[in-house]
């Protein structure tokens, strides 16, 4: 029904929300520049842009957290000014954050009734959540802490708090980023129901292909000004891509053929105790990579992989020496450095903290983990020459955009930081490369850079390992995928086998046997 | 017989305001703050209970008199922490040497001075019943507003909106600051109540245990309720466990130098702080999960506008 542009659909009625020259300064730097953009009853609007376009900032300004500039919004035809959340949620907007805004030492039940006006009683209150979370199909358990529960769990008592305040108008920013495919189906269902029941629906993501399937608007923001706004079903995602960026993203290439080698990173039947309550165990894990390949291993946050990493890098140390195997060599018990003169190279998930020291500048980060193979210590003294000419080749070679020569780490944005931590990993020409969420919140332009850059690096003869919640970046890179579950790796499959739907089941838990099994009878 | 009598009495008295100064500092870390300051504001509750109370002939005016002097000084962190957003461990200890330094100033014109101590309870019959009659019904009023107030809190934290509330701000204050909470008015609030407690935990002493003031009174009282919320776990039930047990090592110490027992004075002084750290080791030890201590303990936040 509302598959056409919604302007033209509802000339004569007024939008639920409407914007008329939104404006957000900070400093001299506009956030959102004279944004107009109409929200109409029963539609899923899609709100697109890269990182740093203003999408967080024109949200938080509909649900009161920031004051515009300048500029006016508008409920139902009339002007609305909002002090803050409550106003926002008395009006019926309702908000589900990317960053969960869940307090994990409290109960579901007190999560929910601190996102509600407090009005009723707290046994009324868990009552009506037992019910809408029924009516809903999303359960939860109201007496569980917060910390005991999975990712998907803690996004459902967001929606469901959203819910139980009846919002006329829910704003979803990115809710599918951490869920399994299986888990972002059923919430699409929930968002279809809501929208047949004649609420609007602002949907952030930057998945495209979800946007074209489930949005029947999207508004496309760069640099905080709007680029256009259209019917996204009738967009291909590289136009919707166009449009974010400004720019074509150039296509990642993989060479035609690879030739895989020796074992170069071999993981024996390894097993690790969690160091800290939230953690994970590993166990019984094994792989063999080979020079000249890619294993993407994919799997929901929070499901080993950290640990996995740790155990690989020699943050953690292994109780056999035999359970990792680099270059030939047995590395369990040896100390990171040890790992990294073996040819071994880590680029860990957090860039900020883990990956780099915020605070100083960026040739101290390079020496960081240079140090022990790269000559830039000499009888004990940092070669400051050495470290700086290490930046300027990183800069030169991915493109690493900054103010001067030799910032501190924490004023780069996160695209180009991650470009110089890969650039300054993959200049050391490792063997073996263990990178883990290589182009989490980095804008499409880095990201390309940055799976070209391991793509070239395979096809030089290193064997690299991916750690990815985003399928679609394996599927691009990787030769074959392994999902990680609860602390224990799956087969790895051909990237080629490795449809959707397999790797959604094996991320939930489920196992690949009975269906393959009936495969093989069947053939 | 009297000298258990004697010794519970004398517990009683000294663990009363260690329960006072950790309930509030109780309070104020289940928010997110850490307030290194309490014996600072205690110090200086001391000092202003016992002025008011000499010049007014008032235990309850000296009492108010205290109350206020916490809770102004306890202001003064909150303007820092808070509004400012400067380091609150440091903050802490500033404000601990600027309690003493100014105690010294309002006290000198009171050493030596002498007041009618808090009267304690007589129930007709009641007192009088052997053993426990004096140690249930008659003690001071602080005795029994302090448990008092340890069951407000409570109820407080766990049965009230508001109470719930403050957890979360200390849990998450970016989540709680999302959903629309003041994040900072609440922690002013608790970090109000916190000196408001400090204050009146030294006020107790010269007005209560010893009828005088000299400067230094507090004698690291402070730290060791400090150490008592830690030992609690954050929890004001085991709070009171906590406050009567440091108060009977406390007590026990100087008995045993009566006694002539061969345990170094120093060694029982030690004695809350070791017990403390064991505890500590016991809990991150047995722990299965969630974290005992408010997330955001000691965090500073800034609120984006």
């Amino acid at each position: 029904m509302l598959d056409s542009t919604p302007a033209a659909l509802h000339t004569g009625a007024t939008p639920l929300l409407q914007t008329i020259g939104l404006t957000k300064r900070y400093g001299d730097f506009l956030a959102n520049e004279n944004l107009d953009i109409e929200i109409w009853p029963q539609q899923i609007h899609a709100l697109l842009g890269e990182n740093g376009a203003g999408k967080s900032t024109l949200v938080k300004t509909v649900y009161g957290l920031i004051q515009p500039s300048d500029g006016e919004m508008r409920w139902l035809g009339e002007k609305m000014v909002l002090s803050g959340p409550s106003e926002a949620r008395a009006r019926g907007i309702g908000m589900v954050f990317q960053h969960f805004s869940l307090f994990d030492n409290l109960t579901v039940a007190e999560n929910v009734a601190l996102g509600l006006a407090g009005k009723e009683s707290f046994k009324d209150m868990s009552a009506r959540l037992e019910q809408v979370s029924n009516v809903y199909g999303l359960p939860l358990d109201p007496r569980r802490e917060v910390w005991q529960l999975s990712v998907g769990e803690r996004q459902r008592i967001e929606i469901v708090r959203a819910l139980m305040q009846n919002p006329k108008f829910l704003i979803l920013d990115e809710p599918t980023a951490v869920l399994t495919p299986q888990e972002a189906d059923q919430l699409f269902v929930v968002l279809e129901r809501l929208k047949a029941e004649g609420r609007a629906i602002l949907y952030i993501s930057h998945k495209l292909e979800e946007v074209k399937r489930l949005c029947d608007t999207a508004t496309i923001l760069r640099g905080g000004k709007k680029v256009s706004t259209c019917n996204p079903r009738a967009e291909t995602a590289a136009s919707l891509a166009r449009m974010m960026v400004g720019a074509d993203i150039k296509q990642v290439k993989a060479p035609a053929s690879r030739q895989t080698t020796v074992p170069r990173l071999v993981v024996n039947d390894l097993g690790l105790e969690p160091d800290d309550p939230h953690g994970v165990r590993l166990e019984h894990i094994s792989f063999e990579l080979k020079g000249g390949e890619i294993l993407g291993i994919a799997g929901v946050a929070g499901n080993g992989q950290d640990e996995l990493f740790a155990a690989l890098s020699g943050e953690r140390l292994a109780k056999d020496p035999g359970t990792v195997v680099i270059e030939g060599i047995a590395a369990g018990h040896l100390s990171i450095t040890k790992r990294r003169k073996l040819g071994a190279a880590f680029v860990p998930e957090e860039r900020l903290g883990h990956g780099t020291a915020p605070r100083m500048k960026l040739s101290e980060n390079a020496l960081l983990t240079g140090h022990a193979a790269s000559g830039m210590v000499q009888h004990g003294f940092v070669n400051t020459a050495a470290t700086l000419k290490t930046v300027d080749r990183a800069t030169e070679a991915f493109d690493v955009r900054k103010a001067k020569r030799d910032p501190e780490a924490a004023s780069l944005s996160g695209g180009n930081l991650q470009k110089f931590i890969v650039g300054r990993e993959i200049l050391r020409n490792p063997a073996v490369l263990v990178v883990s969420q290589p182009t989490w919140g980095v804008d499409a332009g880095a990201a390309a850079v940055i799976r070209q850059a391991l793509l070239d690096l395979a096809a030089a003869g290193a064997a690299v390992l991916v750690t990815s919640q985003d399928l679609d970046e394996l599927a691009e890179i990787a030769d074959r995928i392994a999902v990680m579950f609860h602390g224990h790796l799956s087969e790895p499959l051909k990237t080629a086998d490795a449809s959707r739907e397999k790797l959604g089941l094996l991320m939930g838990g489920s196992s690949l046997e009975p269906t393959e099994a009936a495969h093989a009878v069947g053939a | 017989m009297e000298l258990i009598e004697a010794i519970i009495l004398a517990v009683l008295a000294a663990s009363t305001p260690l329960l006072l100064a950790a309930t509030g500092e109780l309070v104020t870390e289940r928010a997110g703050v850490l307030n290194l300051g309490v014996e600072g504001m205690m110090i200086v509750g001391a000092a202003c209970g016992f002025g008011g109370a000499w010049l007014t002939g008032s235990i309850i005016i000296g009492a108010l008199c205290g109350i206020v002097a916490g809770t102004l000084l306890s202001l003064v962190f909150a303007l820092m922490t808070l509004g400012l957003a400067v380091n609150q461990v440091a903050t802490g200890l500033a404000l601990t040497i600027l309690g003493i330094g100014l105690s010294g100033l309002i006290g000198a014109g009171f050493v030596g001075e002498r007041i009618t101590p808090a009267p304690h309870l007589h129930l007709p019959v009641l007192t009088d019943i052997p053993l426990v009659g004096r140690i249930l019904f008659g003690e001071d009023a602080f005795v029994y507003l302090s448990l008092a107030l340890v069951v407000a809190v409570w109820l407080f934290l766990y049965r009230t909106r508001a109470g719930l509330v403050l957890r979360a701000v200390g849990d998450n204050h970016v989540s709680a600051h999302a959903l629309g909470y003041p994040v900072l008015k609440i922690r002013m609030f608790a970090v109000m109540f916190g000196g408001a407690c400090a204050g009146l935990a030294g006020a107790y002493l010269p007005l209560a245990y010893t009828p005088f003031f000299i400067p230094g009174m507090t004698a690291g009282r402070g730290w060791i309720a400090l150490a008592l919320v830690v030992f609690a776990s954050w929890r004001p039930g085991r709070l009171v466990v906590g406050a009567y047990l440091f108060g009977a090592v406390t007590i026990l110490q100087l008995h045993a130098q009566g006694w002539g027992v061969g345990i170094p004075s120093q060694f029982m002084s030690a004695l809350p702080y070791l017990a403390t750290v064991i505890v500590l080791v016991l809990i991150s030890r047995a722990r299965t999960g969630g974290s005992t201590a408010p997330a955001a303990l000691g965090t500073v936040f800034v609120p984006d506008r």
